[in-house]
């Protein structure tokens, strides 16, 4: 047991020593998201009114918390084909190290990653305008849901990256998951407001949008409904299926 | 110190699979144990084993085998089989080599061998651990340079040698001191601090190499250790291979060239598509092809398979003729002999030759007898 929180520690220190080397990563966590909040902020706040008080920045903010750490997770995926690509893979596998320490050190280090971001993205959130409604205890709470969030999407990740073993294929399979997930839930706009009908039942039953309703209920005060019990529903069956899964990979992977 | 002691069950364990004491004491100090706790557990148990101080000279174990596999296959989607029906046996402290083309099944074996591939049937033991059932333990006793240099590039060669250590379970220091070692040993020092995606691809190489030696492994898989490397960096890395066998360090190493073979291994293993097709030393295999090799180089390249027909009955076997190089070679035990009749015969008919010249023949006469096609020709 010892060891394998020391693997998985060593794993997770190499991980984070990405984002002080590699320039595009920090691009790529960090400045996108920002921007992402200033662009959906300024550039679609006067369109998209939202219903009820306050301005779009109170809608948007803590779903755009939720998009970040979805569209994070997939670094989770490519980051392991690189591993893959690159014989490090066999490397860890033929020392006597935990067999789940390579990827539990990937998802906790991203993990560990969102929360930097999300507390920059507050930051930017509050010089524009967004204010925590419902006390910071319930804020503290919505963090830390969206950080189970991601780590639970991270395992996804890691399944897919170690089943196609390639870093581009990761990068082009993440984005076909991710952004119909994304787009088509509470995360930008409410889903009352989808004019269609199916995309309304879809959007409704995502679990992004359960995640981002929650989240957004924890932040600034809207009725919560049973959206927090789907959500931990969520996580604990992505867990639960995806964990061994990413697992069983990793042992029987062949480069 | 009480019999369950991991010390003492250590020793038992290792005696039994023959190690010497020396590779005992030597294997425990690298776990971390203390020399004192060593032969504290020694004496008061009466050990069956008498452990020596290290330093000292210790009798090394009767000449024995350190890898064992039995009928190993290893096949994919029931009909491709990578490796069919090998069985093999790697002496301790010798350099023993896998040669065959790309494709042979040379690097399947390796990854069965090293955990990271389980057979499909048959039984293959390394340091005395079970492929399958001691994966763990076996892990633990062997070293891997892959393929490819597996070395982290956004690492420096210090932090790439002392993640390795770490998940070897070493502390932070004794991760730190090794890595010193190794890097001095492998004349990485000056770049040490530097990012290894930096390193030419000779050092990445010596770096991965490194990586493998954190352990002080006994068995040393090494898989293609030179492909890709210029000359000066082959060379290089051949000094280094020999280095660690005097230091008593198992080798067993894949190739597809037959003058790194030659080079290096005690004991050469051919295999071409997953079958083993002989074995011996390398003046064992190249006395299959007997006699010497008349060897011609035309200057006209395509004129080769034409120039072998005519020259079909004076050597011992069929001229083999290369239409692309423009060689021809020819195995012949009447070398001085034949050479004269060859270079007469030829100037009668007003064929030009580059060189002309008799020698001894190459472990790629060996692959061409054995196989019907050179080494290099299977690759393609």
């Amino acid at each position: 047991m010892m060891h394998t929180i020391s693997d998985i520690w060593v794993m997770v220190k190499r991980n984070l020593l990405r984002y002080q080397r590699l320039p595009r990563l920090v691009v790529f966590s960090f400045i996108q998201p920002v921007m992402f909040v200033l662009l959906f902020a300024y550039v679609f706040g006067g369109a998209i009114g939202s219903e009820g008080s306050g301005a779009y920045i109170q809608f948007l903010l803590p779903g755009i918390l939720v998009q970040t750490v979805l569209f994070g997770s997939m670094q989770t995926g490519v980051g392991l084909a690189d591993d893959v690509m690159h014989g490090m893979v066999d490397r860890f596998r033929s020392l006597p190290m935990a067999r789940s320490a390579v990827l539990a050190g990937r998802t906790i280090s991203e993990t560990i990653r969102n929360f930097f971001v999300i507390v920059i993205m507050t930051l930017v959130g509050y010089i524009i305008g967004f204010r925590i409604e419902h006390g910071f205890g319930n804020y503290i709470l919505a963090v830390i849901l969206t950080l189970l969030f991601g780590f639970a999407f991270s395992w996804v990740s890691a399944t897919i990256g170690l089943a196609v073993k390639d870093v581009e294929t990761a990068q082009s399979a993440g984005f076909v998951w991710v952004f119909p997930l994304a787009f088509a839930s509470s995360i930008f706009v409410p889903t009352a407001s989808l004019t269609s009908s199916w995309l309304r039942a879809f959007a409704s039953h995502n679990p992004i949008s359960y995640i981002a309703n929650t989240v957004r209920a924890l932040c600034v005060g809207t009725p919560v409904g049973n959206n927090a019990w789907w959500s931990l529903v969520w996580i604990a069956g992505l867990l639960a299926v995806f964990m061994p899964l990413a697992i069983n990979r990793y042992r029987k992977i062949t480069s | 110190m009480d019999p369950q002691h991991p010390v003492t069950k250590y020793i038992q364990d290792a005696s039994k699979q023959g190690m010497s004491n020396e590779e005992i004491v030597r294997e425990l100090t690298a776990a971390g144990w203390q020399v004192e706790q060593i032969l504290d557990a020694v004496l008061k148990h009466a050990m069956p084993v008498p452990v020596p101080i290290p330093g000292q000279a210790a009798p090394i174990a009767a000449a024995d085998n350190i890898i064992t596999v039995k009928n190993i296959t290893k096949s994919y989607d029931h009909k491709t089989k990578a490796v069919d029906n090998v069985s093999l046996e790697v002496r301790r402290g010798s350099i023993t080599g896998l040669l065959g083309p790309n494709g042979a099944g040379k690097t399947t074996l390796v990854r069965i061998l090293t955990t990271l591939l389980p057979p499909t049937s048959g039984q293959a033991t390394v340091a005395g651990f079970d492929v399958v059932h001691q994966a763990q333990q076996l892990r633990s006793a062997i070293g891997l340079a892959g393929q490819y240099a597996a070395v982290d590039a956004i690492l420096t060669g210090r932090e790439n040698l002392e993640m390795v250590g770490r998940l070897y379970h070493l502390t932070a220091e004794q991760a730190k001191a090794r890595a010193n070692e190794l890097l001095k040993q492998f004349n990485l020092e000056d770049a040490a601090d530097h990012l290894s995606k930096t390193y030419s691809g000779g050092m990445r190489r010596r770096l991965d190499l490194a990586a493998s030696l954190i352990m002080r492994p006994r068995i040393l898989f090494l898989d293609e250790p030179t492909t890709g490397l210029d000359p000066r960096g082959r060379f290089d890395m051949w000094d280094v291979i020999r280095d660690l066998v005097e230091g008593g360090t198992t080798v067993l190493l894949t190739t597809q060239y037959l003058e790194e073979a030659d080079q290096l291994a005690d004991y050469i293993f051919v295999i071409d598509h997953g079958h083993i097709i002989a074995q011996g030393t390398a003046d064992e295999l190249k006395r299959q092809v007997g006699g010497d090799v008349l060897e011609l180089h035309l200057v006209d390249h395509h004129l080769a398979p034409q120039v072998a027909g005519s020259l079909k009955n004076l050597g011992d076997e069929p001229p083999q003729a290369n239409a692309g190089s423009g060689i021809i070679t020819m195995p012949t035990s009447k070398g001085a002999q034949v050479l004269v009749e060859v270079v007469r015969m030829l100037d009668d008919q007003n064929i030009k030759l580059h060189d002309v010249m008799l020698r001894r023949p190459s472990l790629d006469d060996v692959f061409m007898k054995l196989t019907g096609h050179g080494a290099e020709e299977a690759n393609k």
